[in-house]
């Protein structure tokens, strides 16, 4: 078991948001999360990634079963979680170049291994660039100062080739996406899975499914997961909405 | 006996030592008067008000040191900016050191202030320039009465100096203290260009005092970028003034590199008299323990259709202090102005302060006038995204102070000063910088 979420409380200023998720995913697997806006969708992967403003009250984060909820989100970023950002961070000043050389040789640091020697790190830079059609210029620009929604998301997941992690989590990946981009996008994602990680796609919409399909698909609602099912799921959310569920949820 | 002391009762000394014939005699006087009245500023003047000289006034300075220029260019090479090629302007103790130096008459002149206030060529340029725009205030005074050596750069019109200018100041630490006062002249013709870059640098750990006043004139549509690094030791402390004087459609730049010393107060004034000017200060202040970094600013719009941009950031660590004080005056004439002022300081400890205070003064009505200030910690947010790429906690914060500050350096138009001052602020943060695609 590569991810294990038991029974998971969080808070946010003293206010529950997440309220008893358990979910467990398997290395080789695609999960999709979806849910309506303000179900907690973006909020438990932050909390799985390890933003320190959410306090876990209840429950464990077991990743390959060691519990991961204490540990720091570099710590975590180390062990091979990856979440990608609905809204990256522009920070003007440090190239994109730059920045991935930092976090690649701080995980390297952290795992006992010398930094990447730099032809290394160029031909990884060029093949993985490559591969999610970014162009070589973009690549000296200032972290995400100045892209367009598009390139940002392309960028998360240019990132994500470079980190290699074990658990990626895709928050609204596909927002702000055009039909190319989103392509190019799960292309990438595609191209990357494998049966050694595994990835969670959280999304609003059924649209980025028909690119990365899913093998699971979870409907969150107030912080709960009230259904789970095959990627046929996906489907009839797409037609009939949540409120259906949102009945469901209160009978039970 | 205190330094002003000290000061006023060896001006006698100094005039007979100079050229008591020539026409800055009765310049020097005045200035000496008005010091004498006046002392040295006091936090109860207002421009003072966060920066006390008091600690460093009490050194027992020598005003006059030995000439012994035995300093080897080997051993003080890092100081200068020398992967290019530049005219350089070496002062060793305040005296000029021509084996350092490579000055030039060719087309431009890169050359001293001695010569240039004693030559008879050089009369019409003085008269002109020469003391006009320094203020009467006790500092500028002080250094116009000792004025004696320093740089004289004069680029007649359409002109394009062909390298930059590089004016050091050393001190070599042969006196137990030292107190020097250079005196800087540039004058930049129309449709003329030059870049200057100066640095005022200690050789070893015995006090200084330096007292330096810089002006610079821009004729109409003259291009002046000027870089002033400051990077002394811990014993070193800088007053230094520096106004410029812009004409019409001329552009003028400063940027001001503060990464060490002791006390430095950077006076900087602006004055656009042409329409069209276009003026730009910037600043990185990076320092620990207890330094102490003044900015001191003033833009005086004085015509129509001008623009100013300033943009001043700041890292205090320790219990290092920080000012900021911009002044941006638009006459009533100067309509159509755009002034820009932005200052943004993290405080990295508990005992660190900046005291910043922008001071708009504006009598035209139609002006676009913007000022901002922060003073803060780094984003929360922008913490997680690195930290979730696997990036710790400390070198996160490294890295965005580091991209904080260096997105000043866009301005910059020396590839080899942005790298360094690049590598500076990584070096002083303790960020590791690869390579650039």
């Amino acid at each position: 078991m590569l991810l294990k979420i038991k029974n998971l409380h969080a808070n946010v200023e003293g206010k529950e948001i997440l309220k008893g998720i358990d979910l467990q995913v398997n290395a080789g697997e695609i999960h999709a999360i979806m849910g309506p806006n303000g179900s907690g969708k973006s909020t438990l992967a932050s909390v799985i990634a390890g933003k320190e403003e959410f306090d876990v009250t209840q429950g464990e984060i077991l990743l390959e079963n060691e519990d991961i909820s204490e540990l720091e989100a570099d710590e975590r970023a180390h062990k091979g979680i990856f979440l990608s950002f609905q809204y990256p961070v522009e920070i003007p000043g440090v190239t994109v170049t730059n920045f991935m050389r930092t976090a690649i040789n701080e995980t390297r640091k952290a795992q006992g291994l010398p930094d990447m020697p730099a032809n290394e790190m160029l031909k990884k830079i060029r093949d993985k660039s490559e591969l999610l059609e970014i162009d070589r210029k973009f690549l000296s620009r200032f972290l995400n100062e100045g892209f367009s929604g598009g390139e940002k998301k392309r960028n998360e997941i240019f990132q994500m080739a470079m980190l290699e992690p074990k658990l990626a989590i895709l928050d609204e990946t596909d927002s702000g996406l055009d039909i190319d981009a989103l392509r190019i996008v799960a292309d990438g994602v595609n191209r990357l899975q494998s049966d050694e990680n595994a990835v969670i796609v959280i999304t609003h919409y059924q649209r980025l499914l028909n690119y990365i399909v899913p093998d699971h698909v979870h409907v969150l609602l107030d912080g709960k997961i009230v259904k789970s099912g095959g990627k046929e799921l996906a489907n009839e959310l797409e037609e009939k909405g949540y409120d259906w569920l949102r009945e469901v949820s209160s009978v039970q | 006996m205190e330094l002003k002391e000290k000061l006023v009762s060896s001006f006698l000394a100094f005039e007979e030592q100079v050229d008591m014939d020539s026409d800055i005699h009765t310049v020097r006087n005045e200035a000496m008067k008005f010091f004498e009245a006046k002392g040295f500023p006091t936090k109860k003047e207002e421009d003072w008000k966060y920066t006390s000289l008091n600690k460093i006034l009490k050194e027992n300075y020598s005003l006059f040191p030995k000439k012994e220029d035995a300093v080897e260019y080997k051993d003080i090479k890092k100081y200068f900016i020398h992967d290019i090629d530049t005219y350089k302007i070496v002062f060793m103790d305040g005296i000029y050191s021509s084996h350092l130096s490579e000055t030039t008459h060719d087309k431009i002149d890169a050359c001293l202030i001695s010569a240039a206030l004693t030559r008879p060529k050089y009369k019409a340029v003085i008269d002109r320039y020469f003391n006009k725009i320094a203020p009467k205030n006790s500092l500028t005074s002080l250094n116009t009465a000792f004025a004696h050596e320093g740089a004289f750069i004069n680029i007649p019109k359409n002109t394009l100096a062909d390298k930059p200018i590089q004016i050091l100041n050393f001190a070599t630490g042969n006196e137990s203290a030292l107190m020097i006062q250079p005196r800087n002249l540039i004058v930049v013709g129309e449709n003329s260009h030059v870049q200057i870059i100066e640095r005022h640098q200690s050789l070893t750990d015995n006090p200084v005092l330096t007292n330096s006043v810089t002006e610079i004139f821009a004729e109409k549509r003259a291009i002046v970028d000027y870089y002033k690094i400051q990077n002394d030791r811990n014993n070193a402390s800088l007053l230094d003034s520096t106004f410029v004087e812009q004409q019409q459609e001329s552009n003028c730049s400063v940027h001001t590199f503060s990464f060490g010393g002791k006390l430095t107060r950077n006076n900087l004034d602006f004055y656009q008299k042409g329409e069209h000017t276009e003026s730009t200060l910037k600043g990185v202040t990076i320092i620990e323990g207890k330094q102490h970094v003044d900015h001191n600013t003033l833009v005086h719009h004085m015509e129509p259709n001008c623009e100013s941009h300033q943009d001043y950031k700041g890292i205090y660590a320790e219990q290092s202090n920080g000012v900021f004080n911009g002044k941006v005056l638009v006459d009533q004439k100067a309509q159509k102005t755009n002034a820009y002022q932005s200052n943004n300081n993290i405080l990295v400890d508990d005992k660190a302060t900046i005291n910043s205070k922008p001071e708009l003064k504006i009598f035209a009505d139609d002006v676009k006038c913007s000022h901002g200030c922060t003073i803060g910690q780094l984003d929360e947010e922008a913490l997680f995204y690195l930290k979730s790429r696997g990036i710790p906690t400390k070198e996160a914060r490294a890295l965005l102070m580091y991209a904080f500050s260096n997105n000043v350096l866009a301005s910059v138009k020396i590839p080899e000063i942005k790298k360094r001052i690049n590598k500076q602020i990584a070096l002083k943060l303790g960020v590791e910088l690869g390579f650039d695609l």
